[in-house]
């Protein structure tokens, strides 16, 4: 029998996450500080949407795009938060989840042997969606030293006459790190003088505690070359519901959904009737849910100061990115024997990019009280290493 | 930090003082001033705990009870309202716009002693109306506490 795979995609890495995935599933009773999303409940009033979207019989496709009554939201919501207008009827695009639109905005950008720019450690998606894409990842790696911020020297030493696209992930998974303007104006200008364009992940936009998220888009001159995507996952605690967008310039969020249209046809409709709600009124739920990430964050952080680990403060996201370069151990060896050792899962920085070697990722998706519990486990690993030493 | 620290010790007045100061992102002195000048100021009334008596074997009878009364001159409801908290058995009286005039919640040992309550000393206050008394059956949610579930957990233990 002839081969029935495609060469491209055997080449592509399963997930690093995956493999650890598997073995903190087989233990019972391991604590896990290993989720990438939030441990709130969808708020009431937005599932309720969702359900009596249902009972009033929406169960119908949406226009491809999405609904107008949701894209119109959008555009609210985006004018609210980061106060630039788009246009709902043909710059908006609702995905499923902010995963497709980096999927779908990469596919409509990106020429074969075009370079996409990805600094890592960053989501384990936009590599290989570039590779789909019939690009050429090129990884930008971040540094602990300037809390994994991009600079615009990084940037500018990545950047060929190939470069079509930059991926900007921030706030970040994993790291936390946020952009801050005058970081997002610094690399503005490299972008606007090589004329590249920018897809700009900001599905952690919600999440930041330091001033308020600041967007690429609101720097002159970006948002005609930046397709912004977010979405209902982290803010408003709708992972499962899987719904995200785009938001950019006509002529690519055109053509995005041309594909979207003959790969997904439509985004969910319940989550979609769900979503307007959460734009609506959910921005009390988002204020709760941000001040307590921000406490358990402020716990982290005290916690590693008291066990004397080093770790940058990060300001966005649900993650912390503590450095166990100390320890002489590679970022898995550290998660595999704490795991063995004290049944808790962290993941391994490496899982996020090659440059996340010597780093945990920690997610602070959990309350207090388990957070304690483990963040207790950790200390005694901690001193039980050093004294090895 | 005033809005942040009582909306955390609302729901849970037993977190220590080091842990308050570290998740607040302030100073242990400033946590315990404010606190002080909260009580001090009457907006930190109490540090009660909440007990689902239904898990225990100690007999508990809840009521709710509407009373219609006839306000009095120069007084309003107060007078009356005074008359009824001073009950200990009285847990809490509210005054309340539409049907009715006072919402009196109370607890007692028995059905019996609760509706002793009412028939002897409630409606027979000169300036009440009426009584209508409602028994608590069940209780399903109290103080934004969820009493009939447990949280669980059932995301995947990892995640990108």
């Amino acid at each position: 029998m002839r081969n029935p795979l495609a060469d491209k995609i055997v080449e592509i890495k399963p997930s690093g996450i995956r493999k650890f995935f598997d073995i903190v599933t087989e233990m019972k009773d391991a604590i896990s500080l290993g989720v990438g999303e939030p441990d709130f409940d969808t708020p009431w009033h937005i599932r309720d949407e969702g359900i009596y979207s249902l009972e009033k019989g929406r169960t119908f496709y949406t226009s491809n795009s999405g609904l107008k009554e949701l894209k119109e939201e959008i555009c609210h919501y985006t004018k609210r938060k980061q106060g630039v207008t788009y246009d709902p009827n043909h710059e908006v695009l609702v995905t499923v989840g902010g995963s497709e639109a980096i999927d779908v905005g990469l596919r409509a950008m990106i020429n074969p042997g075009e370079e996409v720019l990805i600094p890592q450690p960053s989501y384990v998606s936009y590599e290989p969606c570039a590779v789909l894409a019939g690009g050429v990842p090129v990884i930008i790696e971040l540094k602990g030293e300037n809390e994994f911020r991009l600079t615009a020297q990084e940037l500018e030493d990545a950047i060929t006459d190939k470069t079509k696209v930059l991926i900007l992930p921030f706030p970040n998974n994993p790291t936390g790190a946020i952009m801050e303007r005058k970081d997002l104006e610094a690399i503005a200008e490299v972008i606007r003088r090589h004329d590249i364009f920018v897809i700009s992940d900001e599905i952690y936009a919600e999440l930041t505690y330091k001033e308020k998220h600041v967007s690429i888009v609101e720097i002159e001159g970006m948002q005609e070359r930046t397709i912004l995507i977010n979405g209902f996952s982290k803010a408003f605690a709708m992972t499962g519901w899987r719904l995200g967008y785009a938001c950019g310039p006509r002529e690519i969020v055109e053509q995005m959904t041309k594909i979207h249209q003959y790969a997904i046809m439509c985004a969910p409709t319940t989550s979609q009737y769900a979503a307007v709600e959460a734009l609506r009124n959910g921005d009390d739920d988002v204020k709760e849910m941000r001040m307590a990430y921000n406490q358990r964050r402020r716990y982290l952080m005290n916690a590693f100061q008291e066990m004397g680990l080093e770790c940058f403060e990060p300001f966005g996201a649900f993650y912390v990115f503590p450095c166990i370069k100390e320890f002489g151990m590679t970022s898995d060896e550290f998660a595999g024997r704490f795991l063995a050792e004290e049944k808790v899962a962290v993941v391994p920085g490496t899982a996020f990019g090659d440059c996340g070697e010597g780093y945990l990722r920690i997610s602070y998706a959990y309350s207090l009280d388990s957070l304690k519990v483990a963040i207790g486990k950790l200390a005694a690993f901690v001193e039980r290493l050093r004294a090895e030493k | 930090m005033r809005e942040e620290l009582l909306a955390i010790v609302e729901r849970n007045s037993r977190i220590d003082l080091k842990e308050l100061a570290v998740i607040l992102g302030v100073e242990e002195i400033d946590v315990v001033n404010e606190l002080a000048a909260l009580e001090a100021e009457g907006i930190i009334c109490g540090y009660h705990t909440m007990i689902d008596w239904e898990k225990t074997s100690i007999e508990k009878v809840s009521a709710l009870i509407e009373v219609r009364v006839t306000p009095q001159r120069g007084q309003g409801f107060d007078k009356i309202a005074e008359r009824i908290y001073k009950y200990p058995e009285v847990n809490s009286v509210y005054l309340i716009s539409g049907g009715y005039d006072l919402l009196v919640t109370l607890e007692g040992k028995s059905l019996k002693q609760i509706s002793g309550f009412v028939s002897d000393k409630l409606s027979t206050l000169e300036s009440v109306l009426s009584t209508a008394t409602h028994f608590i059956l069940k209780k399903y949610k109290d103080h934004g506490t969820v009493l009939t579930k447990k949280y669980e957990d059932t995301r995947e233990k990892v995640t990108p």
